[in-house]
């Protein structure tokens, strides 16, 4: 077999994926530490627990990682991904139980750089076999809804309990759930909200070229205050608004807490609904708004029947970034008091609790990549009609 | 009928339609024919409105048009732009459905509507209506586009260069089906053309603009063998003329007694199919037919004369 055939046999990133993955397995797998602040002692992925239990987990993750070479089988490199995954979960919660047993009542087991590698060395994997498979939108909705529903099981069946973040988890469960309804409240309350203002303005301003002019300028520049600042600037005209109008303060605006951080939300989603719904109206065929208008459509039926269908996948899609942005930056309300997953990641800052900050952090990753996925779906499905041959 | 009353149109003090006056028969078509930039495309756009003229006005069967919301205006005027214009997230069905919906019509009358223009443009319902505009060919596209402007009936039709993006054949086809459509409708078409060859085809009066200005309206005919300026001369070709001409005269006209060998000619058929058939056998005359019997001949030198009596 000559060089190049073998070399077509073999998938370029799943080879880069492989090297990444064995060299990620010499880092260490997770962390035992005597107590939730102390930093602890890593310990290799093989070290984790006996060897009878260790190694069916090390060669699930070996055999996911090989799978993931056969450049002309994505569904294999995907099977290879997932199985890679399943023994990664096998050797979290085993060696954390093998870990704990006999390591002192405050004795703590974190995952640590060896599985966050490896696991979002798999993870690519899985993106990578997804990209050729490309699976209709019906077809991801129904792998979206598998994948929580799985994690849900996983976390529901305390497979993972012993681990430290499951730990603070336990400890803060009723908080937890209302962070995470405080976290999607900002999130989508902060989307909806710049949905009513900014569809109505990116329609004026589509309409009017002056309008759009002052208007865009001005919402790229607030996009342009970074997060922080954003938010700290709230607390002094909230802070404001609140102290001077009792009717503001009777409905919860003060300078600190839920309001000023919706209000920074609803600030940074402007720009993208208003640009992109800009956009996408003015990405209709003029001969087609030429022809609505000499077949006697008024102004409203243009902008219904014609602009706006037409204008849907780019405006779904400033809905997207806006979603994904939003579910990312309403971490930082945690800072101002407003609540949301925010609230543990600042708690873990201050105590150096590691394991608290990810409680808040992971998720808002697993929140944000399922906003993003959901409304991909949505943005082809809206893409649905066939385009104009040009 | 359709009056156009001294209609001017100015674009940053520039004219772009200056003073045009004239009138329209019902039933006919006119064919609006000029170079690029002449104002043809805005004195058809002034018609519906979707241009606002300037001074003078527009009466269509005696009524003015600014006595009528433009939109509504609008709704009873077909209009089928050059590109098509379909919409790309709407089926053929729903595009040209669009007119009699904004006119409120039953969903049934509407279907029925549909698919009788389908037919009618001798495309399948079963196997177009459900199509969106990007899964037709080019010549279908346009089919569609003129069938919607047809859709409510209108008895005016306003076609802005409709077969532009054809290939020749069928463009030729085009045009024999629109001319087939108008007859068997009776509707008033204006269309605008910047083919010579196509104005004379299909109108049975043409309009010649050039710079904004009306330089010559008549019949075919007088267009060609009457050109009111050098300008409309060069238009439809000076080496040409000769033959546009005959190609519009029957040959009944010059039918003369007499014997002639070779095929017969229909007396309907043009002098100019009577000038090839005689050139082509090497004969001086050809029998002609009516009705499948021979009644006469046709001579070279009397279609000579015929062509060379305004030449
Ligand atoms: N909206 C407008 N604003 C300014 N000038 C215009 C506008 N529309 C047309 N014109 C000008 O008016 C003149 C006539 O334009 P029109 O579109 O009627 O020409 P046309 O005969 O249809 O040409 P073509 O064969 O290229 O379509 C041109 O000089 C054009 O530049
Ligand atoms: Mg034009």
């Amino acid at each position: 077999m000559s060089i190049r055939t073998a070399g077509r046999g073999l998938s370029p990133p799943g080879l880069l994926f492989a090297m990444l993955g064995a060299a990620a397995l010499a880092l260490p797998f997770m962390t035992l530490s005597p107590n939730r602040i102390v930093s602890g002692q890593g310990v290799a992925a093989w070290a984790v627990a006996a060897p009878g239990i260790a190694l069916p987990g090390l060669a699930a993750v070996l055999a996911g990682l090989v799978l993931g070479l056969a450049a002309a089988y994505p569904k294999l490199r995907l099977a290879g991904a997932l199985a890679g995954l399943a023994g990664l979960l096998w050797l979290l919660s085993q060696g954390a139980a093998a870990l704990l047993d006999g390591a002192g009542e405050y004795a703590r087991v974190s995952p640590a750089a060896g599985f966050w590698c490896l696991g979002l060395v798999l993870m690519l994997q899985v993106a990578d076999a997804m990209a050729t498979l490309r699976p209709g939108p019906g077809l991801r909705a129904l792998l979206l809804a598998a994948f929580l529903a799985v994690l849900a099981a996983i976390l529901w069946s305390g497979l993972l309990s012993d681990l430290s973040v499951m730990v603070e988890y336990a400890s803060r469960a009723r908080a937890f759930r209302d962070a995470t309804l405080r976290h999607l409240g900002l999130a989508f309350g902060s989307l909806a909200a710049a949905g009513v203002i900014g569809f109505p303005l990116g329609i004026l301003c589509h309409r009017q070229a002056t309008l759009r002019g002052a208007t865009l300028p001005v919402l790229s520049f607030l996009q342009t205050i970074p997060s922080l600042a954003m938010f700290g600037l709230m607390i002094p005209i909230l802070g404001w608004v609140g102290a001077t109008f009792p009717a503001a303060r009777a409905v919860g605006i003060a300078g600190i807490g839920f309001a000023p951080a919706f209000l920074a939300l609803v600030l940074y989603s402007l720009l993208p609904v208003v640009a992109n719904t800009v956009a996408g109206l003015a990405s209709t065929p003029p001969a087609a708004l030429e022809a609505a208008r000499g077949m006697g459509m008024t102004a409203g039926q243009r902008l219904w029947q014609v602009e706006l269908p037409l204008g849907l996948p780019v405006i779904l899609a400033g809905l997207r970034i806006v979603l994904v942005q939003n579910v990312g930056l309403a971490v930082i309300a945690g800072l101002i008091g407003g609540g949301g997953y925010g609230t543990f990641v600042f708690q873990g800052l201050n105590q150096t609790a590691t394991d608290l900050i990810l409680l808040g952090a992971l998720p808002t990753v697993l929140l944000a990549l399922v906003a993003a996925i959901v409304m991909d779906i949505l943005v082809e499905l809206a893409r649905r009609t066939p385009e104009t041959t040009p | 009928m359709i009056e156009i009353d001294a209609i001017t149109k100015c674009y940053d003090g520039q004219p772009a339609v200056d003073a045009v006056s004239m009138t329209v028969e019902s039933g006919t078509i006119t064919a609006i024919v000029g170079t690029s930039g002449s104002g043809k495309t805005t004195l058809l756009r002034m018609i519906n409105r979707l241009v606002e003229p300037s001074s003078g006005e527009v009466r269509i069967n005696g009524q003015s048009t600014r006595e009528e919301k433009p939109h509504l205006l609008r709704r009873r005027i077909g209009y089928a732009i050059q590109g098509h214009g379909l919409f790309p997230h709407q089926t053929v069905a729903r595009n040209i459905g669009t007119v009699p919906r904004l006119l409120g019509w039953s969903k049934d009358k509407v279907r029925e509507r549909v698919d009788e223009l389908l037919r009618l443009f001798s495309m399948e319902p079963e196997e177009f209506r459900d199509r969106y505009p990007a899964e037709l060919s080019g010549g279908q596209q346009q089919r569609v586009g003129v069938a919607r402007a047809l859709a409510s009936r209108p008895d005016l039709l306003l076609m802005d260069e409709p077969f532009g993006a054809l290939d020749p054949i069928i463009r030729t086809r085009a045009q024999e089906d629109l001319r087939q459509i108008q007859q068997k409708l009776g509707s008033t078409i204006m269309l605008v053309t910047h083919d010579m060859e196509e104005a004379i085809r299909l109108g049975d009066r043409v309009a010649v603009m050039d710079g904004g200005k009306l330089v010559q309206y008549g019949t075919p005919a007088e267009i060609i063998a009457e050109p009111a300026s050098d300008f409309v001369a060069h238009m439809v070709g000076d080496v040409e003329r000769p033959l546009r001409l005959l190609s519009l005269l029957p040959l009944g006209d010059l039918v003369e007694e007499g014997e002639a060998e070779g095929e017969p000619l229909p007396a309907e058929a043009s002098l100019r199919e009577a000038l090839s058939a005689c050139l082509w056998n090497g004969k001086q005359a050809v029998p002609v037919e009516r009705d499948g019997k021979v009644v006469g001949r046709v001579t070279l030198d009397a279609i000579r004369a015929r062509a060379g009596h305004h030449g």
